[in-house]
C-alpha cells in the first residue's frame, strides 16, 4: 500500500483504491479473471469521488486549501512564468523567505511577483516560516511593488498563508504598521494589480499584499477574518469546533464570490489542484492573461477610481431601512 | 458537650463594604479607592497614580472638543447579521443583547466638530459594544470620518480602541481595513493630517489598519497595543514575553508611537499640532 497523504473524508476512497489493488494482485497471482468486479469497482470509485468532491464543506475545503501536496506559489511560478529573478531584503532589516518577489515574463510581459511561500518539509518551513511572515516580508514586497510602479510592471500577488506570525520579534518590529502600509500603498499602485489566494488567505496576513484591481480565488482556497480553529476557541471555547466555524465564517470561494469579495473564482481539478497541478497551472495562465489584459487596456486614473470603490463598497449595513450590500 | 468541637463560623454580613456600588473605583495602580466624582471631574484619570480608566466617547469628545461644537453623523447606521453566522450564540441576539445593555446602536460615534476653533472630523470607538471590534458600521463609520475630512479638507482624528475585527461579520470585516486604509491613503494624498489617538487596548484588525496610520500616532499611557494577542503570542512560540510587552511605553521605546500623552493633556497637545501642521485652504 502507498502511504499517501490521505484527509479523514477521503477515506472511502482509499478503502477502494486498496480493494481494486488487492483483487488485480489476487488475480495476477491466481490467474483468475476478475474483470467484471474490477469494473464495478473503478464504477463505484468514480461515482464516490464524484460525490466526495462535489459536496465538500467548507471545513473540507479548509484541509484541501492545507493539503500538504496542494501547489505552492513557486511551483506555480515556475510553470506559468519564465526567468523569475527573485530579489531579496525590505533594505531596513533583513530578508523574511515567507514572502517571496521579482521580475518574471508572463508569457512576453515583464511583471512582478509577490508571493507568500510555505515549506514543503520541515527544513523548508522553518526557512519559510510555515508562509508565516514578519514585518520584513511585507515591507520587501512594498519596496518591490514601489519599484514595479517605477518601471511600468504589473504586480501579480499570490496569496497563501495561515496569517501574519504572532512572534515577540514582529510586534517590535511593527507588523500592523507593515501590513496597515500595505495596504494604504496598495490601493494607491497606480499599475495594475491582481491578486490571487491559492491556498490559504488567512486574515490580515493575506490582506497585507491582497489589494488589487482584480482579486482571483482558486475554487477551494479560503479566505477569512480569522482561522477555523481561532475562531472556535474564542465562541465555542474549544477548537475542536473548528468544523463549525468554519461554515459559520463564510470562508470558501463560491460564498466569497456571492459576496463580492472576489471577481473570480478558479475551478481546481476534482479533489483539488495537487490531484493535476499541470491542469491547475494551466487556469490560472489562462485567468492571469485575460484579467491582465482586461485592466491594462483601461486609463489609470479609471481603474484606480474603480479599485477604490471595489473595496469602498465591502461591508454590509442597515442605513434607513435599506441594505448596502449583498448577504448570505 | 464534646471536648472538641468545631468552632462555629458565620459570616458578619455588616462587615461586607457598606459602600453604595459605583460611589468609589478602586485604582488598580496604587490600590486606593477614588471617589466617582472626583475621577469623572479628572476624565476617568486617577489624580494619585495616572491610572487611566475607560472614559465614554461622549466624555472623551467633551473634553476634547470645543463647547458644544460636536455635531454626530451616520447614527442611524446599523449592523446586520450579513452572514447569517450561527455561532454558540447568534450574531443577531449579540447584537440585541449589547444594543440593549449598552444602549448604543455600535461601536462608534463620529461627527465633527473644532479643536480651539479649528474644524476636526472626528470618530471615537467605544469598547463597551463588543469589544469595540470592527465591523461592517465601524468600518463604514471610520471611512465617512475620513472621507468627510477630505471634502471639507479639514484634519482627521480618530481615537481608537479594538479587540479587532467582529469575527460575526467574517471577511466583511476583514474588508474593512482595506476599506478604511484606502480612504487614507487619499487624505494622505490631499496632505491633510491624521492624527491616530491609540487607548487601551488597540489591538488585531484596527491596529493593522487606520490605527497605525497616523501622520501622527499618540497613546495614552500604559494603553495595550499590538497585533497579535499575548496569549497567542505566547502559545505560538513558548517564549517568556518581555517586561512591558505591547503598552504604549514599550511601543514608544521601539519607534512606532509619536507621543505619549495623558488624557488630561490630550486637547492641548492635538491643538498644538493640528496648529503646526494644518493650513485652512484659503476661501
Amino acid at each position: 500500500m502507498k502511504s499517501e497523504f490521505i484527509l479523514e473524508f477521503e477515506r472511502p476512497l482509499r478503502d477502494l483504491q486498496n480493494k481494486l489493488e488487492d483483487l488485480k494482485r489476487t488475480s495476477e497471482e491466481n490467474k483468475v479473471d476478475v474483470k467484471s468486479e474490477i469494473d464495478s469497482i473503478v464504477a463505484k470509485l468514480e461515482i464516490t469521488k464524484k460525490d466526495i468532491y462535489t459536496n465538500l464543506s467548507p471545513w473540507q475545503r479548509v484541509q484541501i486549501a492545507r493539503h500538504p501536496k496542494r501547489p505552492y506559489a513557486l511551483d506555480y511560478i515556475a510553470q506559468i512564468f519564465t526567468d523569475f529573478q527573485e530579489l531579496h531584503g525590505d533594505r531596513l532589516y533583513g530578508d523574511d523567505q515567507s514572502i517571496i518577489g521579482g521580475t518574471a515574463f508572463l508569457k512576453d510581459q515583464p511583471v512582478m511577483i509577490i508571493a507568500q511561500q510555505k515549506g514543503r518539509n520541515t527544513k523548508e518551513n522553518l526557512l519559510r516560516n510555515f508562509g508565516c511572515p514578519h514585518p520584513e516580508g511585507y515591507r520587501k514586497a512594498l519596496r518591490l511593488m514601489k519599484m514595479a510602479e517605477r518601471f511600468q510592471l504589473p504586480v501579480i500577488s499570490l496569496i497563501d498563508t495561515p496569517g501574519a506570525f504572532p512572534g515577540i520579534g514582529a510586534e517590535e518590529r511593527h507588523v500592523a504598521e507593515a501590513i496597515a502600509v500595505n495596504i494604504r500603498e496598495m490601493s494607491l499602485l497606480k499599475i495594475p494589480v491582481i491578486c490571487m489566494v491559492i491556498g490559504e488567505g488567512g486574515s490580515g496576513g493575506a490582506l497585507g499584499i491582497g489589494i488589487g484591481d482584480r482579486v482571483l480565488i482558486l475554487e477551494n482556497a479560503y479566505y477569512s477574518v480569522i482561522s477555523p480553529e481561532g475562531c472556535a476557541a474564542i465562541l465555542w471555547k474549544d477548537r475542536a469546533y473548528a468544523p463549525d466555524a468554519a461554515k459559520a465564517l463564510r470562508l470558501g470561494a463560491p460564498d466569497l464570490l456571492k459576496l463580492k469579495i472576489v471577481d473570480e473564482v478558479l475551478e481546481e481539478p476534482l479533489g483539488g489542484a495537487h490531484n493535476d497541478p499541470d491542469l491547475m497551472a494551466k487556469h490560472i495562465d489562462q485567468a492571469l492573461q485575460k484579467n491582465l489584459r482586461e485592466i491594462s487596456s483601461m486609463d489609470t486614473e479609471k481603474r484606480l477610481q474603480i479599485r477604490y470603490e471595489k473595496f469602498r463598497r465591502m461591508g454590509v449595513y442597515e442605513e434607513n431601512g435599506a441594505l448596502s450590500g449583498p448577504t448570505i | 458537650m464534646p471536648l472538641f468541637s468545631k468552632p462555629k463560623l458565620f459570616s458578619n454580613p455588616l462587615k461586607k463594604k457598606d459602600i453604595p456600588k459605583g460611589l468609589y473605583h478602586k485604582c488598580p495602580l496604587c490600590n486606593e479607592m477614588v471617589y466617582t466624582k472626583e475621577l469623572e471631574e479628572n476624565q476617568m484619570v486617577v489624580p494619585q497614580s495616572g491610572y487611566h480608566f475607560p472614559i465614554s466617547p461622549q466624555k472623551r469628545l467633551e473634553a476634547l472638543l470645543d463647547e458644544e461644537s460636536f455635531t454626530p453623523m451616520d447614527e442611524m447606521l446599523k449592523s446586520v447579521d450579513a452572514l447569517k453566522f450561527q455561532g454558540v450564540a447568534s450574531y443577531k441576539e449579540k447584537l440585541l443583547q449589547y444594543q440593549k445593555k449598552t444602549g448604543l446602536m455600535d461601536a462608534v460615534l463620529s461627527g465633527t466638530g473644532k479643536i480651539t476653533d479649528i474644524p476636526v472630523s472626528i470618530a471615537v470607538m467605544d469598547f463597551r459594544f463588543l469589544g469595540a471590534s470592527m465591523g461592517s458600521v465601524v468600518g463604514e463609520k471610520i471611512t465617512r470620518t475620513i472621507e468627510r475630512a477630505l471634502e471639507q479638507k479639514i484634519p482627521c482624528i480618530v481615537v481608537s480602541t479594538s479587540g479587532g475585527a467582529r469575527m460575526y461579520e467574517g471577511i466583511l470585516s476583514l474588508m474593512q481595513m482595506a476599506k478604511t486604509s484606502a480612504a487614507l491613503a487619499r487624505l494622505k494624498e490631499a496632505r491633510l493630517p491624521y492624527i491616530s489617538v491609540l487607548t487601551n487596548p488597540t489591538t488585531a484588525g484596527v491596529m493593522a489598519s487606520y490605527a497605525s496610520l497616523g501622520d501622527v500616532i499618540l497613546a495614552e499611557p500604559r494603553a495595550l497595543i499590538g497585533f497579535a494577542g499575548p496569549r497567542v503570542i505566547k502559545e505560538t512560540t513558548q517564549q517568556a514575553l518581555p517586561e512591558g510587552f505591547q503598552t504604549a511605553e514599550f511601543l514608544l521605546e521601539r519607534g512606532l508611537v509619536d507621543q505619549i500623552v495623558p488624557r488630561t493633556e490630550m486637547r492641548d497637545r492635538i491643538a498644538g499640532l493640528l496648529k503646526a501642521l494644518y493650513r485652512a485652504p484659503s476661501a
